[in-house]
């Protein structure tokens, strides 16, 4: 039986770059632990010898294009959708804290 | 002609044919059919009459060359995760706000060139993620046959739009069941072809190993149609398999005899309504009646499907959402410094059921996790798929129900996760599998419909559209036309 604990929720939330509100973190343990114990039954499963599928198609291997350049969304139609951007480039707040 | 709307698209292509009527006039009849049903259906995120009507006047012009296309001048609808250039694309989900996609779907395209005349863009869950449309961050579609039934979901708003007469045809997706669940509860035929049959460039990605594009329409002629024009390779999609496309409509009258059909039991033992089971039962016995052979065969790991599929479509779901950060599209939430912007715009820009799913899935991608969960997965998920392909060669197709239940009542699952994902369990394995479903109407149960969902081998689609098709025109969902299709619109609603 597994069982997940509210940090256990906060180091997922903080891996997958989400802030949860203390109502969130108090939901999440208690569904997130509903539905690992229910998916849990997977344990019941001989697998020894199984090959993983990972892809549905069998048959199909990587796929690659000659390497030639084709042209590209204009740097105009590709910064449309940007909420904030400068000289041709996606604009975003500093990386650091300022020290 | 009144009340055009009503017309199959195969009939509005013979009516535009004939000059009977042109693509204004059908247009005029979805405009006006949508004025009276939106209201209650909520089926469309966004809706543009203006831009519908610029396709259709393009179709006029285009006509002389059109001639090939059955679907040229055909009012439709598109779920709202294709991309479609200069209109707005959601996915449902408040991250994506405002977002004008720079190029069109594969199959946006495609259908635009065959003179696609598009209404809008359909209401869906969020990012594809439920089973009722409930998680919608814009509305909550209603089931045109009972406005206080969900319409299933995840593409809820391609199917209720469908059946309401709002679009003669629809795309959606199904990762899960979300083409062939919704078409079950709305009464309208649900496609989900096999994965790599059709392709997924300018789908936005929910679980890329399950995911396909599919189609509702309002007969399994219609079907056969829209799918001609959409299935083939794609050079911008490398799952889409490079494979000749057959002659859909050349699968439609063909005789059911000598064709198995194989009933799996397990299927029959989760927990089905009982109207549901009775339509099927019945379905399945018409099904003999026409001459197929109809015998019992096992997926013993069927239970499983359902756990398996609950952690590898979140885990490729939490890799695939972590490019909604405020930088390149969408919604941007302030923060202090880069780190600070993305988690704030994450954590107002998805609702709860995607955060579930996105946490679920990292915890099961996560170091000391990935073995025990999801690399456990993938390898329950062969054996899955191997009971398909040992069923397979004994059977053609096999045949069971798309949905336990009816449509439900909206609210009732929303609170419980697991009652919610427990709604696709007959249409994951599937979709684990990459195999093509077709779900048809098959009867009424509590005044509601009930879809066979019927599973055929790889590539194999022709064989579930002759089996549709002889089901449909043996076993009509409405012959006495009481259904929303023929409903005025408002009238016989109470809410």
């Amino acid at each position: 039986m597994v069982s997940i604990t509210r940090e256990d929720v906060e180091h997922v939330a903080r891996l997958a770059r989400l802030t949860l509100t203390q109502q969130e973190v108090q939901v999440f343990t208690r569904q997130l632990s509903q539905i690992l114990a229910h998916v849990d039954t997977l344990r019941q499963v001989d697998v020894s010898g199984v090959e993983p599928t990972f892809h549905a198609v069998p048959d199909l291997v990587n796929v690659t294009r000659p390497d030639v350049s084709r042209p590209g969304l204009p740097v105009d139609e590709a910064l449309a959708n940007a909420p904030q951007r400068s000289r041709g480039y996606f604009r975003v707040p500093r990386m650091g804290k300022e020290e | 002609m009144s009340e055009l709307y009503r017309l199959s698209v195969a009939q509005a292509a013979r009516a535009l044919r004939a000059g009977e009527v042109s693509p204004g006039e059908l247009l005029a009849s979805y405009v006006e059919r949508n004025l009276e049903m939106e209201q209650l259906t909520h089926a469309f995120i966004t809706y543009d009459p203006d831009r519908a009507a610029k396709d259709a006047q393009e179709v006029t012009r285009r006509w002389p060359e059109l001639g090939w296309s059955v679907l040229a001048g055909v009012p439709a609808a598109i779920k709202d995760n294709m991309c479609t250039r200069g209109l707005l694309t959601t996915c449902g989900s408040r991250i994506l706000d405002g977002f004008l996609p720079p190029y069109d779907a594969t199959v946006v395209d495609r259908l635009t060139r065959a003179g696609m005349v598009l209404l809008g863009k359909t209401n869906m869950d969020e990012f594809a993620m439920g089973s009722s449309c409930e998680s919608s961050a814009y509305a909550v579609t209603r089931n045109p046959w009972n406005p206080g039934r969900v319409p299933g979901g995840s593409s809820g708003g391609s199917a209720a739009a469908v059946a309401a007469g709002q679009a003669a045809y629809a795309l959606g997706s199904d990762t899960g069941g979300s083409v062939r669940q919704p078409a079950a509860l709305c009464g309208v035929v649900g496609l989900k072809p096999t994965y790599g049959r059709v392709s997924r460039y300018g789908l936005v990605a929910f679980a890329s190993s399950l995911d396909q594009v599919g189609t509702f329409t309002r007969s399994v002629e219609d079907c056969a149609l829209v799918l001609q024009v959409i299935a083939g390779h794609d050079p911008k999609d490398s799952t889409s398999v490079p494979r000749p496309v057959p002659d859909y409509r050349a699968a439609l009258g063909r005789d059911l005899a000598g064709l198995t059909l194989g009933i799996p039991r397990e299927y029959f033992e989760v927990a089905l309504d009982p109207g549901v089971r009775r339509q099927v039962e019945e379905a399945i016995h018409d099904l003999e009646d026409l001459g197929a052979k109809v015998g019992e065969c096992s997926l013993p790991h069927s239970e499983y499907a359902l756990s398996t599929y609950y952690l590898i479509a979140p885990a490729e779901a939490s890799s695939n959402l972590a490019r909604y950060d405020g930088v390149r599209h969408g919604l941007r939430s302030s923060g202090d410094d880069l780190e600070s912007m993305y988690q704030n715009t994450r954590h107002q820009g998805f609702g709860s059921e995607v955060k579930r799913r996105i946490m679920l899935g990292t915890y099961a991608l996560s170091s000391g996790y990935y073995d025990a969960y999801y690399l456990r997965a993938q390898k329950v998920r062969t054996l899955v798929k191997r009971d398909f392909e040992l069923a397979l060669e004994r059977f053609d197709a096999l045949v069971c129900p798309t949905s336990p239940t009816v449509a439900f009542g909206i609210g009732e699952r929303v609170d419980d996760p697991l009652t919610m994902y427990a709604s696709d369990v007959l249409t994951v394995p599937a979709n684990l599998a990459g195999l093509p479903g077709l779900s048809v109407p098959c009867g009424l149960s509590e005044g509601l419909p009930v879809g066979l969902q019927i599973i055929g081998r790889p590539f194999d689609e022709e064989t579930l559209l002759t089996i549709g098709h002889a089901l449909e025109k043996h076993r009509p969902l409405d012959p006495e036309k009481r259904g929303p299709l023929y409903r005025p619109g408002g009238d016989p609603y109470v809410l």
